[in-house]
């Protein structure tokens, strides 16, 4: 139920995003999702994709600072409240989200919502209780 | 015990009788050969034969680099060129560089001098002494050079740059002491643990760095990565290049050939000689050499002298490690800060890589000295708070360990230049 998502600390300096993203495109990995949390000096790109460990392995060969953590993807309904709907389950058991984002694509009539949260088990086991779906690695990476 | 010349075990009564015998004659024969340092003895009063103990130095006018430069180029030299055998010169980033003149004389004492060094480093001829300080100018290459072959190791001539055929050779051919800058032993870690190979895949067994200020905490950073034991050894071209000084087994101080240098230490301030065992900086004088000789050169380099006597059974006094030079000082808003003192902290912070620059700047009125590092894969968080808590731990133990606040900035891996010689470790914009 887990998914692999991969960081890449990136100086605030032109081009750098496009180094990555370069990178990815010539070892024919494909991004399914991404964010970019940034400070005054510099960023942390995180991304899903499609090969996870090919694009570890590349962005490492390449120097680039990487690293790996475990992030959950769920299905949220596509209108107005649906967020708030997934959020209630995880308010209830006290998981505490560090940040979320969302996919570039949809799954259905669903919204695709990647969270990274301290306590990931009991989230995925809050969620489902809740009737969410949490999609497992495989899925996310074939979308 | 090993040593590789019986005078580094003389009793340091016969040590000391050599010493004033042979700093009389230099004084005097500097006073009729350099015109230079007939004038400056002039002002003294000085008349030939007025040295007659060791304690008559303190008296002697003290040499430093602007002297060099302005006789430049050959004017302190105390023999005729056609006796010249070999030029070398400091790159001087400011000014004119300063020039050294070698007899053949002089040539065959500096490698005695860094024979002496190797076989601290527990060098035999059985080695194979891989040299990749610079050749030419500089006198790190050619002094490890000619210091190798006296001992009658052999000598790999490769001179810094191209790290990766460094890597290879080193492999292929079995170096066993490395020589070179400490900033550099370390670019060559990063490039053979890029190229997949191991420490175990190399047979180093000792190094022997210098012609920089580096801290404890990089020499375990190089003894780990490199599997070796790693000597600190000091010298200046000024006084003949790398052999002026050197770390034995006992890694507690390096002792500085007598024979050659009479060491002092000076408040950098006032110019009195300090009480023994005080830190202040180190003052050297040749006694020793025919081409150039220089009285009591202010190095700049701030130190101590160990007097006590050294279990390897060396006789000659040791210096305490460089940990800054009086010109590396920088001075933010007031307090000193030398490179090595933000190095020891930062190498105290697991996962941070040995690689730092320090940029100072003026705001307005204010210095800032902002230090950056490189955010290794051991310490990257996908979490923008870890990686503020890290810049904020910086912070504060550089805080805590040297009284200023630094700004810290985290920079990509390799994006700070690496060294192929000496390490720039400091950006000073305020000049600008």
């Amino acid at each position: 139920m887990k998914v692999r998502q991969i960081s890449v600390f990136l100086e605030n300096k032109s081009g750098r995003l496009l180094e990555v993203c370069r990178c990815l495109a010539k070892a024919g990995i494909n991004i399914r999702a991404l964010s970019i949390a940034e400070t005054a000096d510099y960023g942390v790109l995180r991304l899903i994709v499609d090969k996870p460990d090919q694009a570890m392995e590349t962005l490492s060969r390449e120097l680039f600072t990487v690293s790996e953590t475990e992030v959950i993807a769920v299905e949220v309904p596509d209108r107005p409240g649906g967020l708030a709907e997934v959020l209630q389950p995880l308010y209830e058991a006290n998981v505490n989200i560090e940040y979320i984002y969302c996919f570039v694509e949809k799954s259905g009539e669903s919204a695709l919502v990647v969270f990274r949260v301290e306590q990931i088990d009991q989230a995925i086991g809050a969620l489902q209780r809740a009737g969410f779906s949490v999609l497992p690695g495989e899925k996310v990476y074939s979308i | 015990m090993t040593y590789f010349n019986p005078v580094e075990v003389l009793d340091r009564e016969k040590l000391q009788e050599l010493q004033l015998e042979r700093l009389r004659n230099t004084v005097d024969r500097l006073y009729r050969q350099v015109p230079f340092y007939r004038k400056r003895l002039d002002e003294i009063g000085y008349r030939p034969g007025d040295i007659r103990s060791l304690e008559d130095l303190r008296r002697l006018p003290f040499t430093t680099k602007d002297d060099l430069r302005d006789n430049y180029p050959f004017g302190l030299f105390a023999v005729p060129l056609r006796d010249i055998v070999r030029i070398h010169a400091s790159s001087g980033t400011t000014g004119k560089p300063t020039v050294v003149g070698y007899t053949a004389g002089d040539l065959r004492t500096w490698a005695d001098l860094v024979a002496r060094t190797i076989v601290a480093a527990g060098g035999t001829k059985e080695d194979i002494v891989h040299v990749a300080y610079g050749y030419g100018l500089f006198t790190g290459g050619l002094g490890l050079h000619y210091g190798a072959e006296l001992l009658g190791a052999t000598v790999l001539p490769m001179s810094g740059g191209n790290t990766k055929r460094q890597v290879r050779l080193m492999v292929d051919f079995g170096s066993t002491i490395l020589c070179c800058t400490p900033s550099y032993a370390l670019n060559i870690a990063e490039v053979m643990e890029e190229m997949g190979i191991s420490k175990d895949d190399i047979k180093l067994k000792a190094g022997i760095f210098g012609a920089e200020p580096w801290s404890a905490e990089m020499r375990v950073q190089i003894e780990e990565r490199l599997g070796l034991s790693a000597h600190d050894i000091y010298g200046l071209s000024e006084l003949v290049g790398p052999g002026v000084s050197i770390e034995c087994q006992e890694k507690n101080g390096l002792h500085i050939f007598e024979d050659c240098f009479i060491p002092e230490i000076i408040d950098p301030a006032t110019g009195e000689v300090l009480p023994p065992g005080e830190k202040g900086e180190l003052v050297l004088t040749n006694i020793n050499k025919e081409g150039m000789s220089l009285l009591r050169y202010r190095t700049r380099d701030i130190s101590r002298i160990i007097a006590e006597p050294c279990p390897c059974g060396r006789t000659h006094v040791r210096m305490e490690r460089v940990t800054g030079r009086t010109d590396d000082m920088l001075i933010i808003r007031g307090v000193n800060v030398f490179p090595s003192q933000v190095e020891a902290v930062l190498m105290q912070i697991p996962g941070l890589s040995p690689h730092y620059q320090l940029v100072v700047d003026r705001v307005g009125s204010l210095d800032v000295l902002e230090v950056q590092v490189e955010v290794s894969p051991e310490i990257f968080s996908d979490e923008i708070k870890q990686l503020e808590s890290l810049q904020q731990r910086i912070a504060d133990e550089i805080q805590s360990y040297l009284g200023i606040g630094v700004k810290v900035r985290l920079m990509e891996p390799r994006s700070i230049q690496r060294s192929e010689g000496k390490a720039v470790r400091v950006i000073d914009k305020r000049k600008i």
